[in-house]
């Protein structure tokens, strides 16, 4: 079993995708401790708005190392979720810090509910793309042999 | 003219709690244990002390214990003229049938459907009065005043497929710290509260036994202590009735020890001038320093009250006023990238005890900077410096601004294009700049410091990104375009009063509110100048008499339980005399799962009200056409969700409505039409984005001002139907539409916007009533500009100058007089406001409800 690039690659997606599980779990978390008034809208945007930007380069630096690995396949199931956080970033409120949360625009249960679900959906795609980039990478380890 | 039978009674109920030994007053430095927020009460109980006592709005003298409020018993003194009538004698003028008031009846005249087309003039000529929520006669008697505390829907419907079939938005308005004269306030040493959603207990509660109640926000069933029934006018236990929290729904209670987070603050106040060239130019300082030296003593507060004064232009200076000293000495400080705080502890001094060298201060600040040519001005790091100074303590925070701040943190740039304003597909830059404001005033809102704004502007000062300061700390916003001593008389006037009022007023300190509801219902947005903490926690640093607020709802489980749901809203906060109090308001509407009765009960103010909000946030989140367009929309929805109720025999040619949303179109028209919408390009971006502000921050009859001004003839003023107020009979003439139709051209006509009164002249009125009025000749010798109407002694003059007077009593912002003749430049002041009028290409009310017909058929 030649151990290519492409299984690099995966190998690492998949460490990168667990790593973007524990930060959906933590804003699905955070979001359910603001419905419940268990924190404050102003220290939970603190501890989320850091860790928004960190994602979105993650995520979008292993989709780059597939591209360059030629696994198109996989890049087209990433694009999508780059467009729309892309789209995300460029309308959110007026900040000087990099980060989407408002804290005066939060509590609002649209605002709130809406995030939630963008957790969740989030969380169930790394999930998914996780396990799929443990079949593919022991896939390409195994056709790279033959 | 009206011949309306005036209905003047006495109040239906008595709100006068029991006269009994009043509470000891908790001023003084007293240091209390820390206990967190409404934690359950501890201690065993002691006989109740009971002092119910009338207080006067605010526990201060001051104009506003003079102004008279409709009280909640007071019934207004005219009658509601009856439904049918409209339908029979579509005539503006007309008499009211007797009868409908106070009848079950007039639930079914709500939902008779109307033809708007056929019946245009569907204003009445007297205010528009809210439904009455079909309750049993007992419980009809303790509603709130709908002034305080409304929905917009006051039959609720029992799940939210019923609230979406109606196509209507279900919110509640709210304006918790209006001046009352009437308050019930209560020492007691328990207050009786919900174990499990801690909902105080209010009239609409169920008495189990003697022994419990139940809840009638969750249904729990609560113990009562033993002192609830007792007595202590009688000195026996009798029915918990008696007590003063079941017998209104407006309360006030002194709130014990454990409702405080920390000892209650002392009353402080710090005014920031702006004294740079544009500011100085303009003369607000003399005004304003002539008008802080005149109410000094008013302020509210007591001996610990403490005052400081911060000036800045590109640098800032601070004012030592310790005691002791022989005048007050300044110091500069120019490093605005670092502030730091020169002696502390001396800027913010005890008001009684420096009074001499405030007052000395006052006198000298406006000579002081009189040839000031500095024009940078320092807003942010001012901002900086209050928040350093004011931590400890917190308070309120006045700031006078001129122009855009330029120099330092928090500058901003001048983002009116002048030559873009034709465009009309988008208004851009209605949005905050920079989000510095924003994170100011939530710093400020943690420290229980709220900032208010004053802003004097001949040009651009970008209110959007300032206002965010006081939006979310619970300050106000205060704009005068154009101010000058000399070339603006009238806003100097408005400014004069509305700073009087502003320092006078009633204020609460450290203050929070929480609204709770029903089982099964939920805030969902909430609409006013406050931070939301919670989902149902607002932090007020300070709460004053005009702010009001408004709250959408989504009904999350039917509302199968009860056939009542209640809404209460409890306000803490420290009163200026350093009393923690809590004031509670409670409403209780019925629950129906019929759609007509859901429309029958529609408030059409309370839901133009809460729509020009949402209209106002989807504006800054979309476009300001997507809002227009939502608005249209619902309209449309509502009425075309009201033709699926009708049997088929009801439903015709025309445009049907219900009679309860009969004026909906003729709101919406004068929405769109209003200064914060208007796709007009003469309407200024400063202006329009204070009109949005205050849409969101006046309680609800000031945005229906706003929205649509009243109009009423005034040249044949008469006594007929006239009220008696303060010995003096005030007129009532009828309410006209807002059309040129009504307008006769020998009619002189007063049109009321809220913020200014508008005298409009025509040319051909009589001679005789321009001599009266205005001692003159003829038409052409009525100067202008004018402001105030001579004082003749004639029965002419005296009616008109009453009635003017009793309108400008009843608000507390200031509404100058402007007198406008018909062939004066000014007149287009006046007939922008004639919204049922085709204007700049927007639609005039009949094409309006042509269009609707249009929509609502397909």
């Amino acid at each position: 079993m030649a151990f290519t690039f492409a299984a690099f690659c995966y190998l690492l997606a998949m460490i990168l995708s667990a790593v973007l599980i524990f930060f959906a779990i933590y804003h699905i978390i955070a979001f359910d401790e603001l419905k419940t008034d268990y924190k404050n809208p102003i220290d939970q945007c603190n501890s989320l708005n850091p860790l928004v930007l960190p994602e979105y380069i993650i995520h979008i630096f292993f989709t780059v190392l597939f591209l360059f690995a030629g696994q198109i396949g996989t890049v087209a199931l990433n694009v999508p979720l780059i467009a729309y956080n892309v789209y995300r970033y460029v309308n959110r409120p007026v900040m000087s810090q990099p980060g989407l949360y408002d804290p005066t625009t939060i509590m609002n249960a649209d605002v709130l509910s809406r995030c939630m679900r963008e957790g969740w959906i989030k969380l169930a795609f790394f999930l998914l793309s996780f396990f799929y980039y443990l079949y593919s990478m022991i896939y390409v380890l195994v056709s790279s042999t033959s | 003219m009206a011949n309306l039978t005036s209905m003047s009674g006495p109040p239906t109920q008595d709100m006068q709690g029991r006269g009994g030994v009043g509470g000891g007053g908790l001023t003084g430095k007293r240091a209390y244990p820390q206990y967190p927020n409404q934690t359950p009460m501890s201690g065993p109980p002691l006989p109740g002390q009971m002092a119910g006592q009338p207080q006067p709005a605010g526990s201060q003298p001051g104009p506003t214990a003079g102004v008279p409020n409709d009280t909640y018993g007071q019934q207004r003194p005219q009658q509601i003229p009856n439904a049918q009538s409209y339908a029979q004698s579509p005539n503006q003028y007309e008499n009211s049938l007797s009868g409908g008031m106070g009848k079950l009846n007039i639930q079914q005249g709500d939902t008779r459907p109307l033809n708007l087309l056929q019946n245009r003039h569907v204003l009445p000529s007297t205010p528009v009065e809210p439904p009455k929520p079909n309750l049993s006669p007992e419980y009809r008697k303790l509603v709130c005043n709908p002034d305080i505390f409304r929905t917009t829907l006051t039959s609720i419907p029992q799940t939210q497929q019923l609230l979406n079939k109606s196509k209507l938005p279900l919110g509640i308005l709210i304006h918790p710290f209006k001046d009352l004269t009437h308050l019930p306030v209560i020492q007691s040493s328990v207050i009786v509260r919900c174990r499990s959603c801690r909902t105080y207990i209010n009239p609409f509660v169920q008495f189990v036994d003697h022994r419990r109640w139940k809840c009638n926000l969750c249904y729990r069933i609560n113990d009562l202590p033993d002192e609830f029934n007792f007595d202590p006018v009688t000195r026996t236990y009798g029915e918990p009735q008696r007590r003063p929290e079941i017998k209104s729904s407006t309360i006030e209670f002194i709130a014990p020890s454990e409702y405080m987070l920390r000892p209650p603050q002392p009353a402080t106040y710090l005014f920031m001038f702006d004294v740079c060239f544009n500011a100085v130019e303009s003369g607000y300082l003399s005004v304003a320093c002539q008008v802080l030296l005149e109410e000094l003593d008013k302020l509210p507060g007591d001996a610990r009250t403490m005052i400081g004064f911060v000036t800045f232009d590109s640098t800032l200076h601070f004012y030592n006023l310790q005691e002791g000293l022989s005048r007050p000495s300044m110091m500069v400080v120019s490093d605005i990238d670092d502030i730091f705080l020169p002696c502390p502890n001396d800027l913010l001094v005890n008001l009684q005890e420096s009074k001499e060298l405030i007052q000395e201060l006052l006198t000298q600040l406006p000579s002081m900077f009189s040839g000031n040519k500095e024009t940078q001005s320092a807003l942010g790091p001012a901002l900086q410096s209050a928040l350093k100074l004011m931590s400890p303590i917190g308070g309120r925070v006045t700031v006078f601004q001129s122009s855009l701040p330029s120099h330092g943190p928090g500058t901003l740039k001048s983002r009116e294009d002048m030559s873009q304003r034709t465009n009309s597909k988008d208004i851009p830059n209605l949005g905050p700049a920079t989000d510095f404001y924003k994170k100011m005033s939530l710093d400020c809102s943690a420290q229980q410091i709220s900032v208010d704004l004053f802003l004097f502007a001949n040009n651009y000062i970008d209110i959007a990104s300032l206002s965010c300061v006081s939006k979310f700390s619970g300050g106000c916003v205060n704009y005068y375009p154009a101010f000058h001593t000399v070339r603006t008389p009238a806003e100097v006037e408005r400014f004069e009063n509305d700073f009087r009022r502003y320092l006078t007023r009633k204020i609460g300190f450290e203050a929070v509110m929480r609204i709770r509801c029903t089982k099964g219902l939920s805030i969902h947005t909430f609409h006013g100048n406050f931070f939301v903490r919670s989902t149902d926690l607002l932090s007020l640093p300070n709460i004053n008499p005009d702010a009001g607020f408004a709250m959408q709802m989504s009904i999350e489980d039917s509302l199968n339980d009860s056939p009542l749901a209640c809404f209460q809203a409890a306000l803490l906060y420290t009163s200026s005399k350093g009393e923690r109090r809590i004031r509670v308001h409670t409403l209780c509407l019925p629950v129906t799962n019929q759609l007509s009765e859901v429309y029958a009960g529609a408030d059409t103010q309370g839901i133009v009200s809460l729509l020009s909000r949402m209209a106002v946030d989807r504006t800054l989140t979309a476009t300001i056409v997507d809002a227009r367009d939502a608005l249209v929309n619902v309209c449309i929805d509502s009425l075309s969700a009201f033709k699926t109720t009708l049997s088929s025999g009801q439903a015709g040619v025309g445009l049907i409505g219900p009679n309860s949303l009969r004026l909906l179109p003729l709101y919406t028209l004068a929405m769109l039409k209003c200064t914060a919408f208007k796709l007009s390009s003469s309407v200024r971006l400063d202006e329009r984005v204070f009109a949005m502000d205050m849409l969101k921050y006046h309680p609800m009859i000031y945005t229906m001002l706003m929205i649509h001004p009243t109009l009423y003839p005034v040249h044949e003023l008469s006594d007929e139907g006239a009220i008696s107020h303060d010995d003096q009979t005030i007129p009532q003439p009828p309410i006209l539409s807002l059309s040129s139709e009504h307008l006769f051209k020998n009619g002189a006509y007063l049109m009321d916007r809220g913020d200014a009164l508008y005298l409009y002249i025509n040319r051909e009125v009589s001679p005789n009533f321009i001599q009266s009025v205005f001692d003159v000749p003829d038409f052409q010798s009525i100067g202008e500009p004018m402001h105030e109407l001579p004082e003749l002694d004639n029965a002419v003059s005296d009616r008109l100058r009453n009635f003017i007077q009793y309108l400008e009593e009843k608000r507390p912002f200031h509404a100058p007089l402007h007198v406008i003749r018909e062939d004066s430049r000014m007149r287009i002041l006046f007939l922008r406001h004639l919204v049922e009028d085709r204007s700049e290409s927007v639609m005039s009310y009949y094409e309006f409800l042509q269009h609707l017909q249009k929509e609502v058929g397909k």
